[in-house]
């Protein structure tokens, strides 16, 4: 399946079929606790967005399954891009890094054209012809990862680290994506870009003055977007009704008290599959999206929504073991890239919900009802373990 | 890669692991620890309550007769917090509903408002804003349907079917100061009461109303029931998704009374004919004079059992005026001075001098310090009290005559004699250890103390006693001396000397207990005030031989199935520390009173052999107004049954007003017309109050309970042997009189 490049030492005297199954074949180079991991996310994620809608005829007219299915759709689609960015040649990813890059910025500037529509408040989605949407700050995501790791590993006088012209560069590289996610604005992907550019420069072995220096410059940046009018109204409102939830139970702070009582009525065991009345009541908004861990919470209880983070976080400990054991920097890039990407996006998803988090719209991985970050997050997985088979190559 | 890229790989993991931490942690917090306050707030948002009211418990007499019961009526009524957001703030909706009910605007938009604490809108509403607000029960179906129709043009406003309570006044049987009357519950209630977990202390909802006054505030928690809850399950559209739990409405219980209609209705003809007379013709032992008659009450009690058959407190009102909220009009009428206050009740709520009816406790108080009953006693038209001369009533005198002929005449002086004898003998003004035998005997009478008759607000009256003096001097002497320097130094009349001679000695000495209190207590005048009620249950504790009972409404306690929840036995409050001598010697004497005393008058022709009536008369003096007419009385005297009381206020002497209403009320207990007894024609069937609850059919027709032969009387003890010895004497009082020396002293 690869496309270009023969992978060189790859033996191939046999076809396809030999290929896939032989002893260092395809499939047994695959970190199989990873993929089952993220299946049992997809599939858990599926019953969460099918229990979100089902009750809810305004969302899916006659059919209480409409939801369900087409999110199979979204995670077939996902899974077959998945799969292709899993059998993509390593060292090509690298290659094709700048235009997979290019790419991504042209659609971010899509959306800031009359082409873009405003969705919850955000100019972040492309509507296409056929009624499908798409987001692509999602697949911005997954550029960045592939062309920081190029920037910030590639080698020059034989240094192990990337130097400072490096770093520069890779900021300047990282800086045109997410200005043009924080113009829709997108604050909560910009979040989410923000630690990852943050963790792959650490990682990278970059000199600690940038670590540092970036550190301070996003908490001094946080403060002046919230206190210097950067915001949006409904986005301090938001960001405020964290810190005091009480404040406005009706208005911004209403989400998160609602989503705070489908958690916290769940208890321990839940009430049972589409059985939780705050679910079925449609008291908590955007349930089949951003607030999709409610559903978990309230049915399932703390087993299932604590399992639930179980699995995600044996997602991103497969995912660092890909990263400490790759076979270059690069490689080791790009998995820490989609390590700090999906941890601080469930962190500030789940958190959100939570109470303890802002309200940014981020949808949870592999849970949340959505097409754009439904691939994206599998094609992230595919990158993974794409760099999982490069230590066999 | 270097050494540095591994360790940050490390310390990156370190953090993911701390982020999921918090997440589990946070989790945890939420769903194990404050989970409960979680699944409260749930419920709140998804559980929505539909309170159904409890019909209320009917109210009945002795017969089953009801005295308050529900009728069905179309109720109109407006959501005020609906009406709040229109923009004009329901004017118009207001006058949209005027126009359909055809009705006064104002009259509706008063009902809308809330009473607050110095409210002076008639008509408002006393009970939650968040509770629909009933504007009219009197709408037609028509109207009713445009209500519902018409959604746009009025919105927050229902109509539908409510239960409304309804006072029948069975047989023109008023009793409104016993029944009472429902209002709506106040937000203060509701706050007090849910929770509480008071013994039968039912929940309260805000669509409830609550018994206001009389049998209805006293037996609430019996009446209401306990209204129907149904919880449902919404959606954030408040659209019902499906029922959590159905409690169903529990109907109140019925009480069962021993009031009488008949009685009750020939009572209150009875008292308001007297206060027409009074006002009108006039009293015949005064040629005629017109009095100002301002209030009154009568009071028919069953000496056995101290039950009420029937009370009556003039003036009154019409039960009525509530059913609508009231009307200007019927506010004035209720409230303003001019009206003379016809909520209060005279019977339980009234401070009147019991006069020469309190002759029977100072008989008692006498006999028990060792005056003998059959001596004679000097009766003189006067009597010196230190330098105070004090006359008898009309200044007659009537010479050394019997005790018994003391209190046939009603003469004074023999008790001012006695009265100063005693206090005297208690050390006068340097009292030692006084016995005060008639302050004693007054208060063993029940005087002084609320009877516990199961009424709300009912009024203690007042013995004054040392202690009483004592107290109410620290309170006053300072008002009493500043007023004394003041009228002293303005006065100009012989009058205002007086006036001010009183202040100055009241300043002075009114902590003690002077010679003139002592003998006007002895005579019921002075400070001392009793209520009728409290002198119907002395006249009955001599007539049934000594027993106090608390007087009592209620008779029984019904489910609306008919099944008896329990029945109120009669409770007895104490024995009067009076020997049955003395009693016997009391019932003989006051049988006297209405043959040859001062009730013959007004029992003139009234066939005493068949029926012998005990009486007694009273004419309170009061300053400055007309006195105060009473007749206490029971009767028949040899085996009693019923005491029968009526005073008026500002009415004339006692035989001449309140004798004749008393009479009144003994023709329709035992069905007397003229000279002829005619048993069957008695008010209550079988002449006594029947001892048999009516009963309640499973399908809500009440029947009444078979009537009670006039058996012979079913408590032996003192009562019956006090009637054999009246028995025999009441045929000649007079030879009575001279047998009784021997006799019964």
């Amino acid at each position: 399946m690869s496309v270009g490049y023969q992978a060189p030492r790859l033996r191939t005297s046999g076809g396809l079929r030999d290929r896939v199954m032989r002893r260092e074949g395809t499939l047994r180079r695959l970190d199989w606790v990873l993929i089952l991991a993220v299946l049992a996310l997809s599939v858990l994620g599926s019953l969460m967005v099918w229990s979100a809608t089902q009750s809810k005829p305004a969302l899916v007219g006659a059919d209480p399954t409409a939801y369900l299915k087409r999110n199979i759709i979204n995670l077939a689609i996902g899974l077959v891009l998945g799969a292709a960015t899993t059998l993509f040649d390593y060292r090509a990813l690298r290659a094709y890094a700048p235009v997979v890059y290019v790419a991504s910025v042209i659609g971010l500037l899509a959306v800031l054209s009359p082409l873009g529509s405003t969705i919850n408040g955000a100019h972040s989605w492309i509507v296409l012809p056929g009624g499908q949407s798409i987001q692509p700050a999602e697949f911005a995501k997954v550029a960045l990862v592939v062309g920081l790791a190029m920037v910030l590993s590639e080698k020059r006088d034989g240094e192990d680290e990337p130097r400072d012209i490096d770093v520069l560069q890779a900021l300047v590289l990282a800086a045109v994506p997410l200005g043009l996610i924080m113009l829709q604005p997108d604050l909560g992907t910009g979040l989410v870009i923000g630690f990852l550019i943050l963790g792959m420069i650490a990682v990278s072995g970059a000199p600690a003055r940038w670590v540092v220096g970036l550190i301070a410059a996003v908490v001094l940046g946080g403060f002046v977007v919230v206190q210097g009018g950067v915001l949006q109204d409904y986005q301090v409102k938001r960001l405020t009704s964290f810190v005091n939830p009480s404040a406005d139970q009706k208005g911004a702070g209403y989400n998160t008290a609602q989503a705070r009582i489908a958690i916290g009525s769940g208890g321990v065991t839940g009430y049972g599959l589409f059985n939780g009345p705050q679910t079925n009541g449609g008291f908590v908004p955007e349930q089949q999206t951003d607030f999709i861990f409610t559903v978990a919470g309230e049915e399932l209880g703390l087993v299932g929504a604590g399992g639930l983070v179980g699995l995600l976080g044996l997602v991103l400990w497969r995912g660092s073991r890909i990263a400490s054991r790759a076979p270059d920097l690069f490689g080791r890039l790009v998995a820490v890239g989609v390590v700090c990407w999906f941890a601080f996006q469930a962190f500030e998803n789940i958190g959100m919900c939570l109470g303890i988090m802002p309200v940014t719209g981020v949808p949870l991985p592999f849970i949340s009802y959505g097409g754009s970050s439904t691939f994206a997050n599998l094609m992230a997985v595919g990158l993974l373990l794409n760099v999982h088979q490069g230590r066999y190559a | 890669m270097s050494e540095r890229s591994g360790l940050r790989l490390v310390v990156l993991q370190v953090l993911v692991v701390s982020l999921l931490a918090t997440l589990l942690g946070r989790l945890w917090f939420l769903q194990v620890l404050v989970s409960d306050r979680y699944k409260g707030f749930a419920d709140a948002n998804t559980v929505r309550q539909v309170v159904t009211p409890a019909v209320r418990g009917q109210i009945l007499d002795d017969q089953g007769r009801p005295l308050a019961r529900n009728r069905t009526a179309m109720v109109v009524s407006v959501n005020r917090v609906v009406m709040d957001k229109e923009p004009d703030g329901g004017k118009a909706l207001v006058t949209r509903l005027a126009g359909l009910l055809r009705k006064p605007q104002a009259e509706l938009w008063n009902r809308t408002r809330l009473c607050g604490p110095e409210s002076k809108i008639i008509g408002c509403w006393r009970g939650s804003p968040y509770q629909p607000i009933p504007i009219t029960d009197q709408a037609d179906s028509t109207a009713a349907q445009q209500i519902l129709e018409r959604r746009e043009d009025f919105p927050g406003v229902n109509a539908e079917l409510t239960a409304i309570r309804e006072y029948p006044a069975p047989l023109g049987a008023n009793a409104a100061h016993l029944i009472g009357y429902l209002g709506p519950v106040t937000d203060a209630e509701l706050a007090k009461r849910s929770g509480s977990g008071a013994k039968g202390a039912t929940d309260l909802q805000q669509t409830d109303q609550t018994g206001r006054a009389g049998l209805e505030a006293q037996y609430d928690d019996l009446l209401r029931g306990t209204p129907g809850v149904r919880k449902v399950a919404v959606d954030i559209a408040g659209k019902v998704a499906n029922e959590v739990s159905d409690q169903p409405s529990v109907p109140g219980n019925y009480l069962v009374t021993s009031l009488d209609s008949k009685v009750q209705a020939v009572t209150e003809q009875a008292l308001a004919e007297a206060i027409r007379n009074a006002r009108t013709k006039g009293d015949p032992n005064k040629r005629g004079k017109t009095f100002t008659a301002d209030s009154g009450a009568a009071v028919v009690m069953d000496v056995r059992t101290g039950r009420v058959v029937a009370m009556a407190s003039y003036p009154d009102y019409d039960l009525k005026v509530w059913d609508n909220g009231l009307s200007a009009a019927e506010n004035t009428a209720l409230t303003a001075p001019s009206s003379n206050y016809p909520l209060i009740s005279r019977a339980t709520q009234g401070d009147f001098a019991p006069a020469s009816t309190f002759k029977v406790v100072s008989t008692s108080a006498i006999a028990k310090a060792g005056y003998p009953l059959g001596a004679s006693y000097d009766c003189p038209s006067s009597y010196t009290v230190g330098n105070r001369r004090i006359s008898n009533y009309e200044s007659e005198g009537y010479g050394v005559i019997s005790l018994q002929r003391a209190l046939e005449v009603s003469c004074d002086t023999v008790w001012y004699k006695i009265a100063y004898e005693q206090w005297l003998k208690d050390g006068g003004l340097g009292p030692k250890k006084p016995a005060d035998i008639f302050i004693t005997m007054a208060k063993a009478y029940g005087l002084g103390k609320r009877t516990g008759i199961d009424l709300p607000d009912e009024n203690s009256g007042r013995v004054i006693d040392r202690a009483y003096k004592k107290e109410t001097w620290a309170k006053k002497k300072t008002i009493w001396c500043a007023r004394a320097v003041k009228e002293k130094a303005t006065a100009t009349t012989e009058h205002d000397r007086l006036v001010a001679a009183i202040d100055q000695e009241n300043c002075d000495t009114y902590y003690q207990y002077r010679a003139g209190d002592a003998v006007n207590f002895a005579i019921g005048q002075g400070d001392t005030v009793v209520t009728p009620l409290q002198m119907a249950r002395v006249y009955s504790a001599v007539a049934n031989g000594g027993t106090l009972w608390t007087p009592q409404l209620a008779t029984a306690e019904l489910r609306p199935d008919g099944t008896v929840v329990r029945r109120f036995a009669p409770k007895k409050a104490g024995t009067l520390p009076v020997s049955a001598q003395t009693l016997a010697f009391l019932r003989q004497s006051l049988t006297g009173v209405t043959t040859v005393g001062t009730g013959k008058g007004p029992f003139l022709g009234f066939p005493l052999a068949a029926v012998p009536v005990a009486s007694k008369t009273g004419t309170g003096e009061v300053a400055g107004k007309d006195s105060t007419s009473w007749f206490t009385s029971f009767a028949p005297s040899n085996a009693p049954q019923y005491a029968v009381v009526m005073m008026v206020s500002q009415g004339g002497t006692g035989s001449g007003i309140s004798g004749p209403g008393v009479r009144k009320i003994y023709e329709a207990l035992y069905g007397i017309s003229g000279s002829t007894v005619t048993p069957a024609k008695a008010a209550i069937p079988g002449v006594v109050p029947p001892t048999a609850l009516p009963r309640v059919t499973p399908d809500g027709t009440v029947i009444a309970p078979r009537s009670t032969a006039p058996a012979a009387p079913a408590s032996p003890g003192p009562a019956s042997t006090a009637v054999a010895a009246t028995a025999a004497l009441t045929v000649d009082p007079r030879a009575s009189t001279r047998s009784r020396g021997g006799g019964v002293a």
